[in-house]
């Protein structure tokens, strides 16, 4: 048995995250707000090489199938991603995530001037451009380090 | 208007600003026949941060279509002191008002506050965001003076922290016009800005030397270094006072040049510049008033 397989071995069910961007990995579970407090098997392998990327991470959670929405989300972190739900074993669906036009709730403005991050009754709205994130309220242009604007990170 | 609530120069079209501007052209050529055009409708007034142009220019605006304001007064004054929020205080004017106008220290607040309320609301200023409707008084000045299109502009002063540089850039990429932006490397457009400018395709042009381009343009418009945008108060001190134009700076200016400025100035402009025929700023101010009387009729009328 290989060192990769001993890193990544399978699972019965949930979803396996491949191909997240080096360093990534962290950032991909606060994103799923996972917190390991829920008592749900997580596994996180960083740094493994990688034909596609220069090193990749692997996510694999246990009991969880992804939404839409979480995948479209990941992409702004993790825009080569595969995703791999598993049942009984077998992946029975395999996609790439795809950029959302628009997420919601889940970045924070870093303009501390920006209306969004008051004590507004509203949430986070960032507009997905090609290679950037914007704030739907200030306009502020976010394009390295977005992974820092994910709430509670 | 296509657009029920005014909230970025961004979401103005050419003909969207031709509209409000040959509006404003007839009211200003006979104001009488407006007079009562309006009667009974109510403005509401949010100022969360002094003024003096927009605010009372607005209160003439929608008094001379024949209706009135209703003025939450100042901060100090209104329940905002007691920690309510910017979506509860225009929910609640909402039911006063026919239109809202918002004028708030934070970005993005007119987006969001617009959210909240049904009746059109009017961004009169959003800290160093937007100021669409100074942006159309502006616009209505320099068609006047020098025509909209094949125009060169020098925007000089504070493009960082700006409002109003931020949405008369917008707006002139709806038209043939060269921007010259002049300012310190430290208070250049921003990167928002810049991005918006680059998707229009827009003529830019950018500058440290005020007197470099002053032979060059049609416009200049000055703007004050605000003090009151800097996080630092240090950093404002570096570049206060970097740009003023006397008749010195002038002397290499052509005979028709225009010099505006949104106002309040301090020093950026001397006072010996009042008196030639360059300058527009008062008038840009007076123009205040029609042009906003346009943009509220035009609002108003789509409502009933």
């Amino acid at each position: 048995m290989s060192d990769q397989q001993l890193r990544v071995s399978k699972i019965e069910d949930g979803t396996v995250i491949d191909h997240i961007t080096g360093g990534q990995a962290l950032n991909v579970l606060t994103i799923l707000e996972i917190t390991g407090r829920a008592g749900v098997p997580v596994s996180v392998v960083m740094h493994v090489p990688s034909d596609h990327l220069s090193t990749k991470d692997i996510v694999k959670i246990e009991g969880r199938e992804l939404s839409e929405a979480e995948v479209d989300v990941l992409s702004l972190i993790a825009p080569s991603a595969t995703i791999n739900i598993i049942r009984d074993y077998e992946v029975v669906d395999k996609r790439r995530v795809t950029r959302p036009d628009r997420v919601i709730g889940v970045l924070h403005c870093p303009n501390p001037n920006c209306i969004s991050t008051k004590d507004e009754p509203v949430e986070s709205n960032f507009e997905v451009l090609d290679d950037a994130v914007r704030c739907a309220y200030c306009d502020t242009i976010v394009r390295d380090d977005i992974a820092a604007l994910i709430d509670d990170a | 208007m296509r657009h029920e609530d005014i909230i970025s120069a961004k979401q103005l079209s050419r003909a969207d600003i031709e509209g409000v501007l040959d509006r404003a052209a007839e009211i200003a050529a006979d104001p009488a026949a407006v007079a009562d055009r309006h009667a009974n409708a109510l403005l509401g007034l949010c100022f969360f941060e002094p003024s003096t142009r927009t605010k009372m220019s607005f209160a003439a605006a929608i008094k001379r279509l024949g209706g009135d304001v209703v003025d939450m007064g100042t901060v100090e004054s209104s329940s905002v002191k007691k920690g309510e929020s910017l979506a509860d205080t225009v929910r609640v004017v909402e039911g006063y008002a026919d239109a809202l106008v918002l004028r708030h220290p934070m970005e993005g607040s007119a987006q969001m506050a617009s959210e909240f309320v049904d009746v059109p609301l009017i961004n009169a200023g959003d800290g160093a965001g937007q100021h669409p409707t100074q942006t159309l008084l502006d616009l209505y000045t320099i068609r006047e003076a020098a025509g909209l299109d094949d125009v060169s502009i020098g925007i000089v002063g504070d493009l960082k922290y700006g409002r109003t540089v931020h949405s008369l850039a917008h707006a002139l990429t709806n038209f043939d016009a060269t921007q010259h932006f002049v300012s310190p490397e430290s208070l250049q457009l921003p990167r928002k800005v810049r991005y918006d400018l680059h998707e229009a395709g827009a003529t830019i042009r950018e500058h440290t030397d005020l007197d470099a381009i002053v032979p060059e343009v049609d416009v200049l418009y000055m703007t004050r270094i605000q003090e009151e945008r800097f996080p630092d108060e240090s950093e404002y001190r570096e570049v206060a006072g970097e740009y003023r134009i006397d008749t010195t700076t002038l002397a290499a200016a052509a005979d028709d040049l225009t010099v505006m400025h949104p106002l309040p100035r301090v020093d950026e402009i001397a006072p010996e510049i009042d008196d030639t025929d360059h300058a527009a700023y008062f008038e840009q101010a007076h123009n205040g008033v029609p042009v906003r009387m346009a943009l509220l009729d035009l609002l108003l009328e789509a409502q009933s």
